[in-house]
């Protein structure tokens, strides 16, 4: 069977190339978005301590754990590949190697993601046993 | 397998930039890229990982790092070059996937407004904090 791009005439060819550049966006657009809530909750300071208090009270909650989780997994990956990108433009030579390139950033990805997952994922775990949820 | 294309970085690419302006940007993305890797990492590292992580952020914790000069100027220049960079990246994405002139100028105004909007909020929360208001 042709490949999708044959068949459409997309200018989409695969491979690490188009993926690195994908994830680059997608993460991009949540951090972008995180970082617009997140000047509005941190402005709620402005209302003293016992409004904020409350606000960050939810910072508790499962579910603002996840996303915290979600957040380091975008933000990290946008900047390992951010400096991939960098290299590469300021040193067109290594498009010799960009799938290497890309290997190493998922190789730094996994091995920085895997701790910081594991202390976030601590405290999520201790928000859901205390909700009794498991 | 991919057939060999043409890498889309070439050199001399930069030479052809379609202007100054553009160019500029295409420079700012990768400084405040950088520099925002540094500030961005060691932000999470510091408010989410370390410690109790977002359990211990109230207002006295914000209080407490925003009684240092340093904090606050880490804090905005994270503030400023996160959202002009997102501005900027946002920016590119609604150039390339919005065709229609009336919607690309509508989409792009209400992105600059509103990234003024969260730089001048912003900028006021961190200069205007009271750590002693009740």
């Amino acid at each position: 069977m042709a490949r999708l791009s044959e068949r459409v005439g997309t200018a989409y060819r695969g491979g690490q190339g188009q993926w690195s550049w994908a994830l680059h966006r997608i993460t991009g657009i949540m951090v972008i978005l995180f970082l617009y809530a997140h000047i509005l909750d941190t402005s709620l300071v402005a209302f003293g301590p016992e409004f904020y208090n409350r606000v960050v009270g939810v910072y508790h909650h499962p579910i603002i754990r996840l996303m915290e989780i979600g957040l380091a997994a975008a933000v990290l990956f946008h900047a390992l590949n951010g400096i991939r990108i960098i290299i590469i433009d300021f040193w067109p030579r290594a498009t010799q190697w960009h799938r290497q390139m890309f290997g190493v950033v998922v190789g730094l990805y996994v091995m920085l993601i895997v701790p910081a997952v594991y202390f976030m994922g601590r405290g999520l775990v201790e928000e859901m046993q205390q909700r009794g949820w498991f | 397998m991919a057939v060999a294309t043409r890498p889309p970085t070439r050199p001399g690419a930069r030479e052809r930039a379609s202007s100054s302006w553009e160019l500029w940007t295409w420079f700012f993305m990768r400084i405040s890229g950088i520099v925002l890797l540094f500030l961005v990492l060691g932000h999470f590292t510091i408010v989410h990982l370390l410690g109790e992580g977002i359990d211990r952020v109230n207002f006295a914790f914000v209080a407490g790092r925003w009684a240092s000069p340093f904090w606050q100027t880490w804090d905005w220049t994270m503030l400023f070059l996160g959202l002009l960079h997102g501005t900027n990246g946002l920016k590119t994405i609604v150039e390339e996937y919005v065709q229609r002139p009336s919607v690309r100028v509508a989409l792009k105004s209400m992105l600059y407004v509103s990234t003024l909007v969260f730089l001048l909020l912003g900028t006021l929360v961190i200069l205007t904090f009271d750590p002693d208001q009740a």
